[in-house]
């Protein structure tokens, strides 16, 4: 199952590294993976897209409780919770898919950022699956290059991830 | 005025020895080079912290294992930059796997030169990020003192286990005040340490239920002064007990509630009664592959509880119904006191009809082997030495064979007696770690058993013995042979004995002299125990001994990969097995 796990770690070179050296050491699946300072500059929040077993998230969650670096962590997935990722794309605009481009970016909510003659640049914000969706709907139109941040989560309420 | 609050200006190098001597470090076991050269200057200027030269940085890192492994305090390393850093890593590892408290240092190239490929210069704490507890790459001189204290702090507490800090050499020119902290407090790492009530009320319950009781204890006990605990606990209940390789010694291996060793190459009964329980109290072990054998077969009649600190062992390989998180020696004496509150006992009737079957196990007496060889036997020499020592003296090992008949024949009564690298397998660990156990004990009797291929690993440290007159006693166990990789090629490749004959040996006689130690070849069984007391006789020399031992002897029992524990594989020398038990 996929599970969204939300980090706490100091800001500190290599805390990074810790995290990503414990899930390739041990054989962890990462789907994606996000990382800023918070606005405690001391700390930054991760947000690690994994999948696995109960069993092997179990281990993920206290692999991870066990790196001197983190503070605090949290499976998002286990209660409600909000999850979001970006994804800026360039896709080929002319002629009649130049509509269709707009018309797409329209029923998905999403912006046109840049313009060329030929070319749009678009900003899409959404759950993982919609921005799948999005990328199918407009495949055909042709895909220069796109950008995807990975998603970052937070759950729903009043309780927040604080050290 | 407390040294610790002097106000003066130090360089950063004379700060990291002061450190040091605030910390309370007696020894430092390191090599120098240019990246260490200023801690080196501020080392030879004081005469508290006494620095160990090494021939070769891994010895450096399993002297200073040793010295942790027999006195529960950290092992300090002090190493330069490049391969000197990278010497150390297998030593760093070997800590790592059986959670030794090392603090390991190592110089860096300047601040201004990392990353521009410099003169030894490597990425030392990426190197060492895999296989430390954590590290620390110190950029400025006002970071150092705390950075020290934080090393210490972690390498010693919780799961303990090894801290490298690499300094880079202008961070131990530049000057600041020193103040070194009494303590330090950590956000991101709080070690439990009391178990959870409940769970140790649960616990107890199930205890006290057992009919067929198994209590399985790991190195934790050790590493947590835990094995007086232990020790009262088993007793108390009168249980059957078991140590694994790294838990030795935790209980007296001369009591009778002591079934030998468990696992690979334990005992039949501790195997047998492992695989027959109802209840398994499972303390400071870690269920390695080793110990469990295949995961499907493990215990399959047993509701178990596992009792650690870390809790990330727990559940990891076996699933558990009663996990309890905490240090070994508190949630010992909290079931003790619980049990003793209960005004229960264990089911007496149930006990007599266990420890019946067990007593059957035992009667196959599994450690058997031919005692009329005309060769030496390298069991008959642990026995003998087990016997000459008085079951009294420090065992450190290197890896394989010997290391087995060394944890199967010699019976420790003691915790922190027996040294070696259980979780890593690290050949050459032997002779630099009883180094490390001599300086701490000086007139303690410190042995390293090892075999012809192990101690070549790290021979180069009968040089430093030499420098510092250290009268280890080494047991060579020559079978011409890397007998642990040849028993398996025995067993599993059909005899086909692929690399694992050690041709051109030196004379390990002369070898051990030209060092200026003493050297002794043995080759009848007639001369061992002569020779072993003759070796112990001279307190103030080491003593090589070459004991030319039956190159085809095997270790048993042996339980094959992809078996279980009542599948073993017994000695050609061993009594019956009882009847009505299945055995591959």
């Amino acid at each position: 199952m996929r599970h969204i796990i939300s980090i706490l770690l100091e800001n500190e070179a290599g805390a990074l590294s810790r995290v990503a050296n414990l899930f390739s050491a041990r054989g962890y699946n990462i789907d994606s993976l996000t990382v800023a300072p918070t606005e405690d500059e001391t700390l930054s929040r991760m947000t690690l897209v994994t999948r696995g077993s109960e069993d092997i998230i179990e281990q993920i969650t206290k692999q991870l409780h066990k790196l001197v670096d983190v503070v605090k962590l949290t499976d998002l997935t286990e209660g409600q919770h909000i999850e979001r990722e970006m994804m800026l794309i360039k896709v080929r605009a002319v002629g009649a898919a130049r509509e269709e481009a707009k018309r797409l970016v329209d029923i998905f909510r999403g912006r046109i950022i840049d313009v060329t003659d030929t070319t749009y640049a678009i900003e899409l914000t959404g759950t993982g699956d919609k921005l799948d969706a999005f990328i199918e709907a407009i495949r055909g139109l042709g895909i220069i290059e796109l950008a995807r941040t990975g998603a970052s989560g937070i759950g729903r309420g009043e309780k927040g991830l604080r050290a | 005025m407390e040294l610790s609050q002097v106000n003066v200006e130090l360089t950063g190098a004379d700060l990291f020895v002061r450190c040091l001597q605030d910390e309370g470090v007696e020894y430092v076991f390191g090599y120098p080079g240019g990246a260490a050269l200023h801690i080196y200057d501020a080392v030879f200027k004081q005469d508290k912290v006494k620095h160990i030269l090494v021939r070769h940085e891994q010895g450096a890192a399993h002297a200073a294992d040793g010295y942790a492994r027999a006195t529960g305090r950290p092992g300090v390393v002090l190493v330069t930059s490049g391969p000197g850093i990278t010497n150390t890593i297998t030593g760093i590892a070997t800590a790592y796997m059986d959670s030794i408290p090392l603090v390991v240092f190592s110089g860096q190239v300047p601040t201004h030169l990392i990353g521009d490929d410099a003169f030894q210069e490597v990425d030392a704490v990426g190197l060492t990020r895999p296989c430390v507890k954590h590290n620390f790459l110190v950029r400025d001189v006002k970071d150092l003192a705390l950075t020290i204290k934080k090393a210490f702090y972690i390498a010693t507490t919780g799961r303990p286990g090894p801290v490298h800090v690499d300094i880079p050499k202008d961070v131990t020119a530049q000057k600041t005040r020193y103040y070194y902290p009494e303590s330090v407090n950590m956000r991101s790492y709080n070690p439990v340490i009391k178990g959870h009530p409940g769970q140790i009320k649960k616990a107890v319950e199930l205890i006290l239920s057992a009919k067929r009781p198994m209590i399985y204890t790991g190195g934790g006990v050790v590493l947590g002064e835990a094995a007086e605990a232990l020790t009262e606990l088993v007793r108390l209940l009168g249980y059957p007990c078991t140590n694994t390789l790294m838990g030795l010694g935790a209980f007296p291996g001369t009591d009778p509630l002591f079934v030998g060793m468990l696992g690979m190459h334990g005992t039949y009964e501790a195997n047998m009664a492992m695989h027959e329980c109802d209840v398994l109290v499972a303390i400071g072990a870690r269920f390695d592959d080793r110990i469990t054998g295949d995961l499907n077969k493990f215990c399959p009649y047993a509701r178990i509880i596992h009792v650690d600190i870390d809790p990330a062992s727990i559940s990891k390989n076996v699933p558990v119904d009663v996990p309890i998180v905490g240090n070994a020696a508190n949630v010992m004496k909290d079931m003790i006191a619980a049990i003793r509150a209960s005004g229960r006992k264990p089911d007496q009737e149930a006990l007599k009809a266990w420890w019946k079957q067990l007593q059957a196990w035992r009667a196959v007496d599994c450690l058997n082997y031919d005692r009329k060889s005309e060769l030496i036997k390298p069991q008959f020499v642990i026995e003998k030495l087990y016997e000459v020592t008085g079951g009294d003296a420090f065992v450190t090992s290197d890896v394989g064979q010997h290391q087995m008949w060394a944890a199967q024949f010699y019976k420790f009564n003691k915790p922190r007696r027996w040294i070696n690298s259980g979780g890593l397998g690290t050949m050459g660990f032997g002779m630099p770690a009883a180094m490390g156990v001599q300086f701490a004990y000086p007139d303690a009797t410190v042995t390293c058993v090892t075999g012809e291929a192990s101690i070549l690993m790290c021979i180069q440290e009968l040089s430093t013995c030499k420098q510092y007159d250290l009268p280890i006693k080494i047991i060579n166990l020559n079978n011409r042979y890397m007998g642990m990789v040849r028993q398996w090629q025995e067993f599993f490749y059909d005899r086909r004995y692929s690399h694992s004959y050690m041709d051109a040996l030196p004379d390990f006689k002369k070898m051990a002299e030209s060092y200026g130690h003493v050297g002794m070849f043995i080759d009848k069984p007639g001369d061992v125990e002569g020779a072993l007391k003759e070796a112990l006789k001279m307190k103030d020399r080491l003593v090589f001994m070459d004991f030319i031992t039956d190159q085809k002897e095997n270790v048993y029992p042996m339980i094959a990969a992809g078996s279980g524990h009542h599948e073993m594989h017994l000695s050609p020398s061993t009594g019956e097995a009882p009847a009505k038990r299945e055995l591959a």
